[in-house]
């Protein structure tokens, strides 16, 4: 049995300790905000953070982050910057088909936190999640609408 | 255009298909498959929706108010939708429409994938959600559904009150009687209102007076989709599932013989069972990580593929090998479009060039990876919950599948996560058919989902193509005659084909006729060359690269010709004035036509070499004229800005449909400069994100949308964005004078800039 602090919380978990924390929030403890993309952490679908830093949960093994604070986009509007972005993201209308933005919000949270005004570069450095849609444009101006 | 319903007033006369196993395994995907697939939906929707108006059974579809509107005590609207959300907007421009006439806002309503049933056949007598139809084929049905119910609410509130109709106006959802300062909330209303006759002729609003149509109202589903909370078929649960995964045979049309370890993956923590499924082999556990493990871990013997030929994936099908086929068919052609005299107008040419195009498979990719739920109750019945762009084909294959009267099948459509033509029909490239044959092998309800890999196996593809031209130019460098000769299969003929019956099939052909331009003489023609490979619908189809083919080579006549592409483009348009205006339009986004190549903006000519290119479309009743700016470094095309003017003639949602047109853009970009799946030894090449390349943050240009409402008949908007863009770049990199790209994606040649 492991034990994984998720948004504050306790939960022991009973899965091989390899196990992808993806698959942990998603599938044992039913939190599906958190998306599967790519498996290779190629895509950040599954971005979350880890003790502040945006990780992609599909390639964290479960037992690696025993010890760590993680929060996920269920919890994201209990964080002041994550408040602001999803609102910069909504004031915005940035989603389409909507299913990479979980990880995108994630990620530009994270950056936020490291960098309150971050440059276009920064952007680019920081925002290098997938979106089959392309919005691209519109994920860099919230990140800057949220920023400032 | 798109030729799907190519005459809406001419009953079709489908025809019955032979529903064979070996069919439905997809053992072969030749043409039975499509023949299939209709055969099984005809007793549904399709049928039933032909049968209205010669006094049918059926309600005509779009027109039983309770089939589509359930209004709250809260205030809240339900809006039963015939469409599936999967990005493009429907679900919000559905309320606007509906909301509208209803007087209602459209912010309270609450949109839901309607189930099957005859009354949402509303797209030509079917239902589906795809060839940019949904805003275009519902728009006048759904005032007039909002309409009709809020006449019904009047008159309800008018016998409550005891007062005259005529007395009563409405507000944001309430009947007012202004004299006496009464008024009645339209959840209050409801219960009568449904109990009475509609009225067929109730006047529609005046459009000079919409509030929410024409406007830019927010997206219903952002919020949800900004905090993790939108619910995908990816996300569902239910009581007591199994988790599957799925191991496809690696080589196409292949099938499990045996494995090797059998009781070892058995005994892996979590395993449930190990199954054998057509064309795969399977294992269900207590989480899905398991099963995948376990799948993963099974040695697996497969028959072998045929040794060669073009039936089957055989053991030496490629893509190169295909597209050699495709350039080297020999057999007739079908006119696809015949105007004057094509040999004449040759055999008087001053000039005459001839150019080959291609372009390669795709996949969709889109960031969801398929799953499916199967569970039967104790009676038997199935319910499923399925990612899909036509819930009654789906729900009458998933019977198929089952054993079942489609009326025992109860089926779910949630959200897609991104579709580009990714969930209709296809066959094995659905996992529906595994979920229910593995619920009924274990007796529970099973989740199949195909981790990335197992979805780039076996995804549906954009056909690969190839287009021949020639042109004659006379002295002056004018285009006298055009002559294409295109060669592959489109997806229309594959999974549509038994019932239009058109030997020649739209979607291999659309982009190449029906072009604006007025070059006299002009000779068309298809020849159909099956695929072994699986295809599917793409966003914009057809056009995704025909458009490429034709600009590409309409350019080419300019530059044969000495003349200038925009003004020779101007010069082909001078009697179309739609067109024409379209073209100034994006021109004046642009900051006036200029080819280039020209100085950086943003150096001192340390910024290197800009150039432009242009193309126009015709896809899904729009029109679109596009600009690319183009540098070249490194050998590699970057595209700094786009600018594009759509024509789709009118419009619900200006923000709905910038966005669309951006999306688009960046789907178009994407196939222009990275995306391909290439078959060698007749297996894709292609297994994730890493093989297959698509349009990341850096590569996104900046894209600038103009929308002109020429007033014309409603086009399409979730496609007509993409088929410009690969064109306009590939124009513009042949502005530099050393490349002309006649072969995607472009990240294949290595380019030189001036």
């Amino acid at each position: 049995m492991i034990t994984i602090t998720v948004n504050g919380q306790s939960h022991p978990v009973d899965v091989e300790p390899d196990t992808p924390l993806l698959w942990v929030l998603r599938d044992t403890l039913g939190m599906t905000g958190t998306k599967y993309g790519c498996g290779i952490a190629q895509c950040g679908a599954c971005t979350v953070m880890i003790d502040g830093q945006a990780t992609r949960s599909c390639q964290t093994p479960v037992d690696s982050v025993a010890d760590a604070s993680i929060v996920t986009i269920e919890a994201i509007e209990r964080d002041d910057i994550g408040r602001k972005v999803v609102e910069a993201w909504v004031s915005l209308q940035v989603p389409q088909c909507g299913y990479c933005q979980s990880g995108q919000v994630m990620a530009a949270t994270a950056l936020l936190k490291e960098t309150p005004k971050p440059t276009d570069e920064d952007i680019v450095d920081a925002m290098t999640n997938l979106c089959r849609c392309g919005t691209y444009n519109a994920i860099a101006a919230a990140v800057r609408q949220a920023s400032a | 255009m798109n030729h799907l319903f190519p005459n809406t007033t001419q009953p079709h006369t489908p025809a019955i298909a032979n529903l064979s196993r070996r069919g439905f395994l997809g053992a072969s995907l030749g043409v039975g498959a499509g023949a299939l697939v209709l055969g099984v939906l005809l007793p549904t929707g399709f049928a039933r929706g032909q049968a209205e108006g010669m006094g049918a059974v059926a309600p005509k579809p779009g027109t039983r108010v309770p089939a589509f509107l359930e209004i709250n005590a809260d205030g809240t609207v339900k809006l039963l939708s015939p469409f599936i959300e999967g990005g493009q907007g429907i679900n919000t421009t559905l309320a606007q429409i509906v909301g509208e006439e209803l007087d209602v806002d459209p912010a309270r309503f609450v949109v839901e994938c309607a189930p099957p049933g005859p009354d949402y056949a509303i797209v030509n007598g079917l239902r589906l959600t795809g060839g940019s139809f949904s805003t275009r084929s519902s728009y006048a049905v759904m005032r007039r559904l909002g309409a009709t119910a809020r006449e019904m609410l009047i008159r309800a509130a008018a016998a409550r009150l005891k007062v005259q109709d005529g007395e009563l106006a409405t507000e944001d959802g309430r009947v007012i009687h202004a004299s006496s300062g009464r008024s009645l909330a339209y959840a209050d209303l409801a219960a009568d209102a449904l109990t009475l006759k509609p009225r067929e002729d109730v006047p529609l609003r005046d459009p000079a007076t919409f509030r929410y149509i024409r406007k830019p109202v927010a997206r219903l589903d952002v919020r949800d989709k900004s905090t993790g909370k939108a619910v995908y078929a990816i996300d569902q649960k239910v009581d007591g599932m199994l988790y599957a995964a799925v191991r496809h045979a690696t080589h196409f049309g292949t099938e499990p013989e045996g494995f090797g370890n059998e009781s070892a993956v058995k005994a892996m923590p979590g395993v449930h069972a190990v199954h054998t499924l057509p064309g795969a082999v399977a294992v269900t556990a207590d989480s899905w990580y398991r099963a995948r493990k376990a799948v993963e871990a099974l040695e697996v013997r497969w028959s072998k593929p045929a040794p060669s030929g073009l039936e089957t994936i055989a053991a030496d099908f490629s893509s190169d090998g295909m597209l050699a086929a495709l350039k080297s068919a020999t057999g007739k052609g079908l006119s696809a479009e015949t105007e004057g005299d094509t040999a004449a107008a040759f055999a008087k040419a001053a000039k005459i060039i001839g150019a080959d195009y291609d372009a390669p498979y795709l996949a969709h990719a889109q960031l969801e990876p398929p799953s499916s739920i199967a569970r039967f109750n104790s009676k038997g019945d199935l319910e499923v919950w399925l990612p899909n762009q036509m819930p009654e084909l789906f729900q009458a294959m998933a019977a198929k599948t089952a054993g079942l009267q489609p009326d025992r099948v109860t089926i779910h459509s949630p959200l897609l996560g991104g579709f580009f033509g990714r969930h209709f029909m296809y066959m094995t490239a659905n996992p529906f058919p595994q979920a229910i044959l593995l619920a009924k092998a274990t007796g529970r309800p099973v989740k199949v989902l195909w981790s990335r890999e197992e979805e780039f196996l076996n995804d549906a593809l954009r056909p690969l193509s190839h287009s021949r031209f020639r042109a004659a130019l006379d002295a002056q460098g004018h285009p006298t005659a055009i002559e294409v000769r295109t060669v592959g299969e489109g997806p229309i003929g594959r999974w549509f084909g038994a019932v239009f019956k058109s030997p020649l099939d739209s979607s291999a052909v659309e982009g190449i006729i029906e072009k604006p331009y007025a070059i006299a003489n002009r000779g068309m023609e298809f020849v159909k060359v099956a695929h072994p490979v699986n295809i599917a619908f793409w966003r914009s189809v057809g056009h995704s690269m025909n458009d490429f083919f034709y600009e590409g080579f309409l350019d080419e006549i300019a530059e044969a010709g000495g003349k200038d592409p925009f003004a020779l483009r101007m010069d082909l348009l001078k009697d179309k004035p739609r067109h024409k205006a379209l073209l100034q339009a994006v021109a004046d986004l642009s900051g006036g036509w200029r080819r280039g190549p020209y100085d950086a903006p943003d150096g001192n000519g340390k910024g290197g070499k800009r150039a432009r290119g242009v193309a126009m479309a015709s896809p899904f009743g729009s029109e679109t004229a596009t600009i690319a700016e183009v540098s070249i470094d490194g050998g590699e095309a970057r595209v700094h800005n786009l600018w594009i003017a759509i024509d789709p003639g009118s419009i619900v949602n200006p923000a709905i449909v910038k966005a669309q047109v951006e999306s688009a853009a960046a789907l178009g970009l994407s196939s222009a400069l990275f995306e391909q799946v290439v078959y060698q030894d007749g297996v894709r090449q292609s297994s994730n994100y890493d093989s297959y390349p698509i349009l990341r943050r850096d590569h996104m240009p900046a894209v600038h949308v103009r929308i002109v409402e020429s007033g014309s008949p409603m086009g399409g908007v979730g496609e007509p964005g993409l088929p410009g863009v690969p064109p306009a770049v590939a124009n513009a990199i042949a502005a530099f004078g050393n490349q002309r790209i006649r072969s995607l994606p472009i990240s294949k040649t290595r380019l030189s800039g001036v």
